[in-house]
């Protein structure tokens, strides 16, 4: 790995040197377990293996569950019910399909903020951040498709009102949604196509996750001080860091063992927890549910889509200079898309030669304001829609965008940054003590 | 810092997914005391089996189970009948067979009979699909002691019932304090000594509801005892491998750091 210098992979003569010339397998698998991190690494660093687990309990859970279930109208439903009953085990795997989705998202919603917190989006880490972003993206999709395969309720009306978005587009929408749903409505087609698309995401996925490692294995990890490792010699770089394995190998997995142990108590004791009990319920064409609502994980961004109404001054300035083609459907897709595309462009849109918060003490004070913001679009996302809930969904989604397009190109300009250390060595004596040896 | 965002941000989070859920109508839900609420509660398998008889003498005229199998019957951590008992039991069931398409006795391969004859709602997962509990201040977590409270609905409707009655457009609305909008199509399905139990169990409506209501959790998750053993083998597992590894850790990291001085 180009980047922070350390001691490489050096094959024996025999048949190590023999593989080594003609596939370097253990090199690489050397590289990435030896990577330099820097020692300072703190708890907001382990989301990655959480969510690496994640991704494989959810394809290895998700491949049996594919070999028991039927992705057809008449017997999507009963081959869940099938799974939940028949199937050895079937109701284990299901439930941790079901709540391992929540737990990815979970992890992955506290991973974007730990970037948005110490800056890890910022030069030379942008690649590493735009691909996240698109992972993020992808699991949406994935998470949204898998929803709607029990062939519940909230599965059915979901998926048709997720669709009608695409129907929002001026001009193409109506063929866009057409295509999504291989026909007029929500049917079999859509069936059959959000299975075999639910399918392949996931691999998508793995494959861009893969990149996302490489990407930040050959810039090397950000830290809580945002300060980059020194890179003039192997000594001067050991001061910094250390290795991968074993220090964080055996911190990340404490860590993995300590969420799995709530995650395995959510799904042993209370596994409808985060469900929605209408899609127990098989999906009826002709019986509208009184609220249909999201998973928790789409709640903040479902608010933004519906805090922009026609009656929004905004909406309508909009709907008047695009004579029309914008209108107030639209724009909350837009908006929608436009939260997510604010905050991949965050590395550009920051304008601060710092990195981290921590030396950053007004945006601090902004970032907190963020975090609350995020959980408030989560809550009135799960409202119904009434005057208050519009009000303040409306304020919350305009300070969405205020922080990525206002606050971060502004603070670089006016905010004093408070003293930092000079390298990761020094943060790091400055908060311990010499090893007692 | 980032720490005390953090807990803020998980528990806020925690507090908002719920509510979400428990944003359905208000309507009153009786907290009973269900054997399989908790971590450790299991199923009573001779509640299942008065529930059975409940379901099979009263609801089953109007309503049908038909996810079911009727050889679950058999299974242990369920009612647990003695197999010649569920044969027995199935061959009160005219099904059409599916390959012949004659009818024959049911045999307990069948599941329970779909029964749409009067427009009731098939019962088979009616207790994981009402929302139960959202406490306490719609956190939803009292779900872990309580359990999930469909079955306390059920109960809540059967006992729920005023005495008054409506009639609109022809149909007959029964008032009823827990059923949401306060109207419900079906009449009181229960009345005292309706059934006749065999272990001498006083048939209060009461009891009877309560017992149905218990029946039907099962029939809607016929694994929870199994499920509950493995959630809690797989706690204790993994509070002894998180142990391990924070000692481990603590080990390894006392190389290069000493105690936290800032």
């Amino acid at each position: 790995m180009a980047g922070i210098p350390h001691d490489h992979y050096e094959p024996k003569p025999g048949f190590q040197t023999w593989l080594h010339k003609r596939l370097p397998i253990v090199s690489i698998a050397y590289d990435t377990l030896m990577l330099p991190t820097p020692k300072n690494l703190n708890w907001m660093w382990i989301w990655g293996i959480v969510l690496t687990f994640c991704l494989v309990m959810q394809i290895v859970t998700g491949i049996v569950l594919a070999m028991h279930y039927t992705p057809h109208v008449d017997m999507a439903f009963k081959s869940v019910e099938h799974i939940m009953r028949d199937v050895n085990g079937g109701y284990m795997l299901r439930y941790l399909h079901a709540n391992g989705a929540s737990l990815f998202f979970f992890a992955v919603y506290l991973h974007i903020f730990r970037g948005l917190y110490y800056g890890s989006y910022k030069a030379p880490r942008e690649v590493t951040w735009i691909i996240g972003m698109v992972i993020f993206l992808l699991m949406m999709a994935t998470g949204f498709m898998g929803y709607v395969l029990p062939w519940g309720q909230m599965s059915f009306w979901g998926a048709t009102v997720i669709t009608g978005l695409f129907g929002a587009i001026p001009g193409v929408g109506d063929s866009i949604q057409t295509l999504l749903l291989g026909g007029p409505a929500v049917d079999n087609a859509t069936l059959n196509r959000f299975f075999s698309l639910h399918y392949l995401l996931p691999f998508v996925i793995l494959g861009l996750v893969v990149v996302h490692i490489w990407a930040f294995h050959t810039t090397g990890n950000n830290n809580p001080t945002g300060i980059e490792v020194r890179r003039g010699s192997k000594e001067e770089a050991e001061k910094d860091t250390l290795p991968f394995w074993p220090y964080f190998v055996i911190k990340d997995l404490f860590a993995l063992a300590v969420i799995l142990l709530i995650f395995f108590a959510v799904v042993g004791f209370m596994p409808n927890y985060l469900g929605h009990p209408d899609n127990y319920i098989e999906a009826n064409p002709l019986a509208t549910p009184a609220h249909i609502v999201p998973e928790w994980y789409f709640l903040p961004f479902y608010a933004i889509l519906r805090a922009f109404t026609a009656d929004v001054w905004v909406v309508q300035l909009v709907q008047f200079v695009t004579f029309g083609i914008v209108d107030a459907k639209f724009f909350g897709v837009l908006a929608m898309f436009a939260a997510i595309a604010v905050m991949a462009m965050a590395p550009w849109l920051d304008t601060s030669s710092i990195r981290s918060a921590r030396y950053r003490p007004k945006l601090k004070a902004w970032f907190v304001l963020l975090v609350i913001d995020f959980v408030v679009l989560m809550w009135v996302g799960s409202q119904p829609a009434n005057e208050l809930n519009a009000w303040i969904s409306l304020i919350a989604s305009a300070y969405w965008f205020a922080y990525f397009l206002v606050i971060l190109p502004l603070m670089g300009v006016f905010e004093k940054a408070s003293p930092m250390p000079a390298t990761i060595e020094e943060d790091f004596k400055s908060h311990y003590a010499e090893p007692a040896e | 810092m980032f720490r005390k965002i953090a807990i803020s941000a998980v528990s806020a989070l925690a507090l908002t997914t719920t509510i979400a859920f428990a944003a359905g109508e208000a309507t009153h839900t009786e907290d009973v005391a269900f054997s399989f609420e908790g971590i450790f509660g299991s199923y009573d398998q001779m509640q299942l089996q008065r529930g059975l008889q409940v379901y099979t003498e009263v609801c089953s005229a109007c309503h049908g189970l038909k996810f079911v199998p009727m050889r679950t019957l058999a299974d242990e951590g369920g009612p647990n009948l003695p197999e010649d008992q569920v044969r027995a039991y199935a061959t009160q069931f005219t099904i059409t067979d599916k390959d012949t398409g004659e009818d024959r006795d049911g045999l307990p391969t069948d599941n329970f009979p779909a029964n749409t004859s009067l427009g009731a709602p098939d019962l088979s997962l009616m207790a994981k699909a009402r929302a139960g509990f959202s406490g306490p201040y719609g956190l939803g977590i009292n779900q872990l002691v309580k359990g999930m409270g469909g079955a306390e609905h059920l109960y809540s409707t059967l006992v729920g019932y005023t005495g008054e009655e409506k009639t609109e457009f022809g149909e007959t609305f029964y008032e009823n304090i827990s059923f949401p909008g306060g109207w419900i199509k079906m009449p009181p399905p229960l009345s005292e000594d309706q059934v006749a139990y065999e272990d001498g169990h006083p048939a209060t409506v009461e009891n009877m509801a309560e017992d149905v209501s218990a029946f039907l959790m099962w029939a809607a998750e016929p694994h929870l005892n199994a499920r509950k053993q493995a959630g809690f083998k797989a706690v204790i597992l993994l509070t002894l491998l998180a142990s391990f590894l924070y000692l481990t850790n603590k080990r390894l990291w006392s190389r290069v750091k000493g105690p936290k001085t800032h």
